[in-house]
């Protein structure tokens, strides 16, 4: 048999029709749904008298419209209202729901890995486009639109092309202060907002094989940054040692017969890919992405680029844009570019070892007297673990605000916006005009790296922090 | 769906790239649980002002572009999250094709459950739609049985599409029900899965 790579094994055992000129018919182990995405799909159940076919292998939770403070108390009717549908949609269709008063609750991303739903080998899906994250875990996870998840609630596949797969080799190692967001940023700021599109993305090398499972999340989810519906990792000890003794993961005797089957999906010797990106760890430096998409992005000691650095016209008429809205001059240092709001979370960054290596920094100081500084863990059971070991006090006594758990101001569709033209260091996974609100300016950053902009009030190199700090 | 089977109209030309989805429909209206209404919305912090009027300076205002069916953009067109509002806005606005270098893979494929027909072309043949289209009044017709697309001065080119999504499109078909003629595969599957996994 012809050696194939881990994307090809997960896909071939998924077919459940493969006809000529047709997509595969591919089958779907787990449907991740939300508030946002998913009334329409319910609506079009009912309309045409359908059943949802597999509710046992569909899990829903509420993130993106959610408050972080006073969570039960929704102002907006709107969003009170799609709360609502959900809540009716999961009763009626018999779906479990981790609502606002569950421990489960959290982002769908969060919680998905958390509760050992997220699955080495699984295809997962979820109407939202960050579905990527799961594919740290050696899952096939992408997000889909909202038709796509009726399809899956009604028939439990999809019709999709099998993809084209592309290596994203990380050699060698990583040096101090630098970490998995500062690694994909890189990636995208050197191939593009779209080297991805139409492949899956498999990540390796020494890089990847010794970051945590939260690391590995971090770089998986923005493949849909490089416009790659899905990005994996092959699984390894790291893995099976995060999923035991999960909630839903498989125990005893069924866990041993699982960790067989997910030994079996890494890339064979020999597997091939369509294409192969290769880069070095030492080469990555702390980044900040200076734009209005991740690919505007640079290592926090450089400036801002001259229309002269521009590869062609429309990158040009993308910088002069760009320029703009985010009222920065050409050749501007970054570290002189001063922030008023800095954001903690995020399906990219929300996680306990995200909140630690933030709470790292700015243990015993305190945030910049004109910036607001906001942490909103990721799920609650981050956020009882990061209480646990008393990170929340170092966040309080240095002037963050501790929230609950959900998207917040990764999106602000609730009420954590950034106002027009405020200046906000982000460790969110998108820095297009308007996402954290119209006319607010993102920057995207590691929580480190976040954490150290709300100390100064601006962007610092934290590896030269780190140096004054051993003094 | 409302099949696509040909459509004769004018051009808009948004010429700008990486159009995402956020600009497409801003997420503030994402909150509504129906599927249509979205047009007054589509690229809303671009299309007004503050006060509400029309931005003049956003393209889609200028008036040789009222009332287009389809829209010329940019390359890597919505991208981003994974909203369908995207295409609902698109359509409600009017769109019934988009044709471009290059789109985001979930942005085509909400594209095609909608009776949106997404037109990928080359580097030539988009520029030459650029320069005839940017701010005329420039009409062209795209027959979808034959995958081309004409105008009256002569211009024509093929574009591909993937057999089965142009079936659907055609005869503005049910997915969810064609799926379904599959269920016995799809119940073999998952016995045949219980046994490995």
């Amino acid at each position: 048999m012809k050696p194939r790579n881990i994307i090809e094994k997960i896909w071939d055992d998924h077919v459940v029709v493969r006809e000529e000129g047709k997509p595969d018919l591919l089958y779907i182990d787990l449907h991740l749904i939300h508030e946002v995405t998913s009334p329409q799909a319910f609506e079009g159940l009912r309309q045409n008298g359908r059943k949802v076919r597999r509710p046992d292998l569909t899990f829903a939770t509420m993130d993106h419209n959610i408050p972080t403070v006073n969570r039960f108390v929704i102002e907006d009717d709107v969003a009170k209202n799609q709360i609502s549908a959900l809540e009716r949609n999961c009763q009626e269709f018999g779906i479990t729901l981790a609502g606002l008063d569950s421990d489960d609750q959290g982002i769908v991303h969060v919680i998905g890995p958390e509760l050992g739903l997220t699955l080495p080998g699984k295809t997962i899906v979820c109407g939202d486009s960050h579905t990527s994250t799961h594919g740290a875990f050696g899952a096939l996870a992408f997000g889909i639109g909202t038709s796509e998840v009726e399809h899956v609630l009604a028939t439990q596949t999809l019709w999709q092309h099998r993809p084209k797969t592309l290596q994203v080799k990380v050699t060698g190692s990583l040096s101090e202060g630098v970490t998995a967001k500062d690694v994909i940023l890189y990636i995208i700021g050197k191939f593009g907002v779209d080297f991805g599109t139409g492949y899956v993305i498999e990540y390796s090398g020494e890089v990847i094989e010794s970051l945590s499972m939260d690391e590995r999340m971090t770089i998986c989810n923005m493949s849909i940054e490089a416009g790659a519906r899905a990005g994996l990792i092959a699984p390894d000890e790291t893995t099976f040692n995060y999923i035991k003794g999960r909630k839903y993961a498989p125990k005893g005797e069924e866990f041993e017969k699982a960790v067989a089957y997910w030994k079996s999906l890494r890339s064979d010797p020999g597997a091939t890919f369509d294409k192969t990106i290769e880069i070095r760890g030492e080469d990555i430096a702390p980044m900040v992405t200076w734009g209005t998409n991740p690919s505007m992005v640079l290592p926090v000691d450089h400036s801002i680029p001259t229309l002269e650095d521009a590869r062609n016209e429309n990158e040009a008429a993308s910088f002069k844009r760009a320029y703009e809205y985010m009222g920065l001059e050409p050749g501007t240092n970054i570290q002189d570019i001063e922030i008023d709001y800095v954001f903690i979370g995020s399906c990219t960054n929300s996680r306990l070892t995200d909140l630690r290596a933030a709470a790292n920094v700015i243990k015993g100081r305190k945030v910049a007297p004109n910036v607001k500084a906001i942490v909103v863990p990721g799920s609650q059971k981050v956020k009882q673990a990061a209480e646990q070991e008393g990170l929340h006090e170092i966040f309080i006594n240095a002037g963050f605000e501790w929230r609950d758990s959900g998207c917040s101001m990764c999106l602000s569709m609730n009420n954590d916006v950034v106002p027009p033209g405020k200046r906000c260091a982000s460790t969110s996974n998108r820095n297009f005009e308007g996402r954290q609100g119209k006319g607010a300016r993102t920057h995207l950053v590691s929580p480190a790296m976040a954490a150290v902009a709300a100390i100064y009030g601006k962007f610092v190199d934290i590896r030269t922090e780190k140096l004054e700090a051993v003094k | 769906m409302q099949p696509f089977t040909t459509l004769t109209s004018h051009i808009a030309v948004l010429n700008r790239t990486n159009v995402d989805t956020d600009q497409i429909i801003p997420k503030q209206f994402l909150k509504r649980i129906e599927r249509t209404g979205y047009g007054r919305f589509a690229f809303f912090d671009w299309r007004y002002l503050d006060n509400g009027e029309e931005n003049p300076q956003f393209e889609l205002n200028q008036p040789a572009y009222k009332g287009a069916q389809i829209l010329l953009a940019g390359e890597n067109f919505g991208c981003g999250s994974s909203r369908e509002h995207a295409p609902w806005a698109l359509a409600d606005f009017g769109f019934r094709a988009i044709i471009a270098p290059s789109f985001a893979d979930i942005f085509y494929q909400n594209c095609l459950k909608n009776g949106i027909l997404p037109i990928r072309v080359n580097e030539e043949v988009f520029e030459t739609l650029l320069k005839k289209a940017e701010g005329n009044v420039y009409e062209c017709t795209i027959d979808l049985e034959q995958q081309k697309v004409f105008d009256q001065e002569g211009f024509e080119f093929h574009f591909d599409i993937n057999e089965h999504w142009k079936e659907m499109l055609l005869n503005g078909r049910d997915e969810i029900g064609f799926t379904l003629l599959y269920e016995e595969q799809i119940s073999q599957f998952e016995q045949k899965a219980k046994a490995w996994g």
